[in-house]
């Protein structure tokens, strides 16, 4: 019999602190490959934290990322910046470079990082906006392009070089429904079709039910992870009050705030 | 006829001694053989993503350009991954192939729906990339020259109506913010200006001495100096200054302020960007030209004083010779002159932020644009007023 394969990513009772502020404690969880993985959780309660953790750009104060085993946290720098090559990240405001243009920023990647061709470079930095319904919008600038389709060429800039692991940290948030979908039917199709596994950190109940393998909570109140499991299973399953209205979009009605 | 094309590469970071799971050697190889029967056989193997490409790219359009097969027949049969990159190359070469026939053997259902993905849309294949034309060139070139000419008289026009409403009415006037910045572009600029009207006294003083001794005539270096500080370097200076140090970071600051919307959200709460922003810059722009102006003419006095002692020549006289060359009147007049150029360099400060673009990039070239703007009005303005001083022969 074959033993399961090992996860990608394992987060090892991780804490982060800002001045002193504790925002999380022993988080542990573990991403497996070719999975959709979504951390969800209250505003402000660190989940960007958790994601720029992940992808090493904060050092945690107790704990480790491991990415195949190897660990994120404790890498020389030359092993970090090997590691970080199979990553792709999209950060929340897109982070898009406005003086280049968009098939410019998707290309600076590829120019940067690998030795293609001119005319590879070109095509695949046009097949990447593609993805994201972005065709056509090659030769403009960031600015002149509204907020969703900044998000989703900075999908595109994060998929440049076809990384193992995608992190996207809010990617429907002020996307309109059908784009949002659309958003939602390409990460599935390139999960499915690439094994591409996502860590994304979202809001949207609709798509979390439709793209989640797996998804981890995180609670402010405990300043750790409250629930992991599949979304429909922690909507039905789940006795929390708070993890229910959660899924339920409801008002808690009561007082839960942790002064800090 | 067959060639091969090999190349291996380690994924993820180096193996570590007693790792459980070693990465796998993952490689990807391409081999071409012209089959008898007029088809071009390309056949793929192992993992075919963006770091095999690097080496099969070139080799995959060489071999279909090169052959004049009448089909291409690309196997992937030993494919064992394929990415969106190598979804993109295997339309790229069926693209190549164009006309001729191309088959695609052994892809997977996955490998197909990525290549649907990743193919160019038929309406896009053809890039319409406009080219330079010098007429529109020159055409669009007026048209930003007259519409910055328009927003130049609108602010102008925007900035005198808030002027004069602070006047009547002067609690509209951010008074605190008046404050806060002749503090921070007025009270923060004094050592450099110290030192560099120092300088400008030493240098000025010292290199007309050189000439003047020979005819005796080296304590006229106090006339010399006294009235072109205080009529005209002093203010000049100062402003300047100013432009450099004050002017370009209100155009950052209104330039980053435009970028982030907060100009918009300030116009959506009724208050006018012009009154909340502009006025109290400009004021305090207007406070500290002349301020900084005197204080740079006292520096400068000092470094021809210096010069005057080591030509062993009495301070008294210089004073006497300052006071007699110089009168109220230039002084008062130099620092007039302040005042409008300091109005000109925070005015245009803030015109260049609040016309900035979006992006970081526009902010770098909105602080430019106002330096280089600032010291073109300074220069156009000073030029103005030595015309006019002339005339009416203050």
């Amino acid at each position: 019999m074959q033993p399961p394969p090992p996860p990608l990513i394992r987060v090892r009772d991780l804490a982060a602190a800002f001045d002193g502020r504790t925002i999380f404690e022993h988080v542990s969880f573990d991403v497996a490959r070719g999975e959709v993985c979504v951390i969800l959780g209250a505003s402000g309660c660190g989940k960007s934290t958790l994601l720029k953790h992940m992808f090493g750009l904060l050092e945690p104060t107790a704990g480790e990322v491991l990415i195949q085993g190897q660990s994120l946290t404790h890498a020389t720098p030359s092993q970090r910046s090997e590691l970080m090559r199979h990553f792709g990240v999209m950060y929340q405001s897109g982070a898009l470079f406005g003086s280049m243009t968009l098939l410019e920023n998707v290309r600076l990647p590829l120019e940067e990082l690998s030795t293609l061709p001119d005319d590879a470079i070109h095509a695949i930095a046009r097949s990447k906006l593609k993805l994201v319904a972005l065709e056509g919008y090659e030769g403009y600038m960031p600015a002149e392009i509204s907020g969703g389709m900044k998000k989703r060429a900075a999908i595109a800039r994060a998929m440049a070089l076809d990384p193992e692991i995608l992190f996207l940290d809010e990617p429907s948030a002020g996307l309109d429904p059908i784009t949002s979908a659309e958003l939602d039917d390409t990460i599935l199709e390139l999960a499915r079709a690439t094994g591409v596994t996502f860590v994304i950190v979202s809001h949207e109940l609709a798509s979390i039910y439709k793209i989640a393998d797996h998804v981890v909570m995180l609670d402010r109140r405990t300043r750790t992870l409250c629930a992991e499991g599949s979304p429909a299973d922690l909507r039905d399953h789940s006795t929390d009050p708070w993890i229910q209205s959660f899924f339920r979009r409801e008002a808690l009605h009561q007082t839960t705030e942790v002064p800090q | 006829m067959r060639r091969s094309l090999g190349y291996s590469t380690q994924m993820v970071a180096p193996a570590q001694p007693g790792r459980t799971d070693p990465a796998p050697m993952r490689s990807a190889e391409l081999r071409v053989a012209e089959a008898t029967d007029d088809t071009l056989q390309v056949a793929l193997a192992g993992h075919l993503d963006s770091r095999a490409l690097e080496q099969l790219w070139q080799a995959g359009m060489r071999a279909i350009e090169r052959s004049g097969a009448r089909r291409v027949r690309v196997d992937l049969g030993d494919v064992s991954y394929c990415d969106a990159a190598g979804a993109r190359f295997l339309v790229a070469l069926r693209d190549l192939a164009g006309s001729r026939g191309f088959e695609l053997a052994a892809a997977s259902e996955q490998t197909l729906r990525l290549m649907e993905l990743v193919a160019p849309s038929p309406r896009s294949r053809t890039e319409s990339r406009s080219r330079w034309d010098p007429i529109s060139a020159l055409g669009r070139l007026a048209v930003q020259q007259l519409s910055e000419l328009w927003q130049l008289i609108a602010f102008t026009g925007e900035f005198c109506v808030m002027l004069a409403r602070c006047c009547v009415k002067p609690r509209e006037l951010r008074f605190r913010d008046v404050i806060r910045v002749a503090e921070s572009a007025g009270v923060g600029a004094i050592p450099i200006v110290l030192l560099i009207g120092f300088l400008l006294g030493l240098i000025l003083s010292f290199q007309s001495a050189i000439p003047m001794r020979r005819f005796g005539a080296q304590a006229f270096i106090a006339d010399l100096l006294g009235i072109s500080l205080l009529r005209e370097l002093g203010p000049l200076m100062a402003s300047i200054l100013l432009a450099a140090r004050s002017g370009s970071a209100f155009a950052a600051e209104l330039g980053t302020m435009r970028v982030n919307e907060e100009i918009d959200a300030l116009t959506t709460m009724g208050l006018e960007p012009v009154r909340f922003l502009v006025l109290p810059r400009v004021l305090a722009a207007l406070l500290v030209v002349p301020t900084l102006a005197l204080l740079l003419n006292v520096a400068g006095l000092t470094g021809g004083a210096v010069v005057y002692l080591s030509l062993d020549l009495p301070v008294s006289t210089f004073l006497s010779r300052v006071s007699d060359a110089a009168t109220v009147g230039d002084m008062l007049g130099g620092l007039f002159k302040g005042c409008v150029f300091g109005t000109l360099v925070g005015g245009i400060g803030c015109l260049r932020g609040l016309q900035a673009g979006g992006g970081a990039g526009a902010v770098g070239e909105a602080a430019t644009r106002s330096v280089v703007s600032a010291i073109i009005l300074i220069t156009i303005t000073d030029g103005i007023f030595a015309v006019l001083f002339y005339n009416l022969g203050i």
